[in-house]
């Protein structure tokens, strides 16, 4: 098509800005003088300014940013926890520590400021929800669980594509998952208490208070929330205390009780009855388990992905250990 | 290191080039559905093999990434196609806009479910401007996409990593793993094509 087939390329490149000095200069002269050239290389520029019309390239969806970060969040954890165990995930939890050391200010604002929060929608209250957020992305809420769960794919490490085309009526199901997804507005609770589990396990914010102490956690809450989550010391039943955590749901500043089983974190998350909605039993969600009860006036979420009869027995737990209702 | 720095730095790195690797593997894949799993496998790829990144042009080692697993897919959803025969809807659903050629059922099903319900995603920010304005921004936007779509491999990654993407031929060099001057070729083919095509509609 070039006038010039020998100077095609450097066409091209100079459209690209890929020619040194000396080319650019010489090539220049050469369109000065050859007007099929200039032509062309007019033609080239009406291209590029069309396929550069901004909105051509895709952005990739909220819920799936949502769903890598999880993804690799639950992959680091994985990593932390498979060679070494217990010894490895505490290092990984006094990092989460002293990363909210380093965020020290928000950490004391956080501290003086709770109960304004209650109060009234002061500063502190993005604060905290910032500081609750760590390491999640915008639109985490979105769909954190999308697919983190669904996709299986930190699990069973199979590669992707021998189940991705099983089917188009999978990726008609998918792709109209996704468009629901986006439209309804999620504000269910359970929601964002999977969202807060799954925010918790992208590595950066598992705990504030790191200590398998009771004696410890239960003090540390008891200057940053209004009311007393119990902490117990489950380890004999197989649910050994991590450590403890301020979140942010529904509007509120919670307490999240942070337990592990095997290899799975459990967050229970903690606030005064009627705070919030209630829901009684248990529920599934994208894959995580809910289960949720009320006692001492306290509502009590427990959120993971180990199996529902876990959860039930970690609540048989907390209620029979509240039963004698011993002063602490 | 341990798991929970290294994810951050990872994220750090990589999540700001999500965008990109997600409009590659769209483009590679023509299926949005497919692009989803592709984008979220090659992250994990890369997260499993950031021990051996060294530094160096971080959005280049994520898109050579995204390709290899773009292509993988290409290849097992065609060895699919064979086996499955119940992937018939494509056929009908397919819009006028696109081509009967190549593109996979997602795409179709995408588009069609796009006519009802817009999908936000792909609308962005266009809901600042007026109706009138947004729809023929849209219609430009897709008919740009339309063009690109139509490019026979390996021409339409090359034109997508340099226009789309904007990297230098050294770039896209190293994703594609072929010398400059191939880059340089198949960028001056592609380009032919879609000049051609335009003076055809026109």
């Amino acid at each position: 098509v070039s006038a010039c087939p020998d100077k095609e390329l450097l066409l091209h490149g100079l459209l690209d800005g890929e020619l040194d000095a000396a080319n650019t200069l010489s090539f220049e002269a050469h369109l000065g003088e050859c007007a099929a050239c200039a032509a062309e290389f007019k033609r080239l520029q009406a291209l590029r300014s069309r396929l550069r019309i901004p909105g051509v390239a895709f952005e990739a969806p909220a819920a799936l940013r949502a769903r890598i970060a999880a993804v690799v969040g639950t992959e680091a954890l994985g990593r932390a926890t498979d060679s070494a165990g217990v010894v490895v995930l505490d290092r990984d939890v006094r990092v989460a520590s002293r990363d909210a050391a380093t965020g020290g200010l928000a950490v004391t604002a956080a501290d003086r400021q709770v109960r304004v929060v209650d109060e009234s929608a002061s500063p502190a209250v993005s604060t905290l929800a910032g500081r609750a957020t760590v390491g999640s992305k915008p639109g985490m809420r979105a769909g954190v669980p999308a697919g983190a769960r669904s996709s299986g794919l930190q699990r069973g490490r199979k590669p992707l594509f021998a189940w991705a085309w099983a089917g188009s009526v999978t990726a008609l199901a998918a792709s109209l998952a996704f468009v629901l997804f986006v439209h309804v507005p999620r504000s269910n609770i359970t929601d964002e208490l999977v969202a807060g589990h799954v925010r918790s396990l992208l590595a950066s914010h598992l705990v504030d208070v790191v200590t398998s102490d009771r004696h410890v956690v239960k003090p540390w809450f008891a200057g940053k929330v209004d009311f007393a989550p119990p902490v117990l010391e489950l380890t004999d039943q197989g649910f050994p205390l991590v450590g403890g955590r301020l979140d942010y749901i529904h509007g509120r500043v919670v307490a999240a009780v942070v337990y592990r089983r095997r290899q799975h974190i459990i967050n229970v998350f903690v606030w005064p009855a009627g705070a919030g909605p209630a829901l009684a039993g248990t529920a599934r969600h994208d894959g995580y388990n809910v289960a949720s009860w009320s006692q001492g006036g306290l509502d009590l979420w427990a959120v993971s992905d180990v199996d529902p009869a876990d959860l039930q027995q970690l609540r048989a737990a907390f209620v029979t250990a509240q039963a004698p209702r011993t002063p602490e | 290191m341990d798991g929970a720095s290294l994810g951050r730095q990872f994220e750090d790195l990589f999540l700001p080039h999500l965008n990109a690797a997600y409009s590659l593997a769209r483009f590679i894949a023509r299926d949005p559905v497919a692009a989803d799993d592709i984008v979220q496998e090659s992250f994990l790829r890369a997260f499993r093999s950031f021990e051996k990144y060294r530094g160096g042009d971080a959005k280049t080692w994520l898109l050579s990434i995204v390709r290899n697993c773009s292509f993988d897919w290409s290849k097992s959803s065609r060895r699919a196609a064979g086996v499955t025969t119940d992937a018939g809807p494509a056929g009908h659903a397919g819009s006028p806009m696109l081509p009967a050629d190549g593109d996979s059922p997602g795409e179709a099903f995408g588009d069609a479910l796009g006519r009802w319900i817009p999908n936000p995603d792909e609308l962005g920010d266009i809901t600042q401007d007026s109706p009138e304005t947004a729809v023929l921004r849209q219609s430009e936007i897709d008919e740009v996409r339309a063009m690109i779509r139509r490019l026979p491999e390996p021409f339409r990654e090359t034109l997508v990593l340099r226009e789309l993407e904007e990297l230098s031929y050294k770039q896209i060099a190293e994703i594609t793993g072929v010398p400059i001057g191939t880059v340089m070729s198949r960028l001056a083919r592609a380009r032919q094509m879609l000049t051609q095509e335009l003076e055809h509609v026109r």
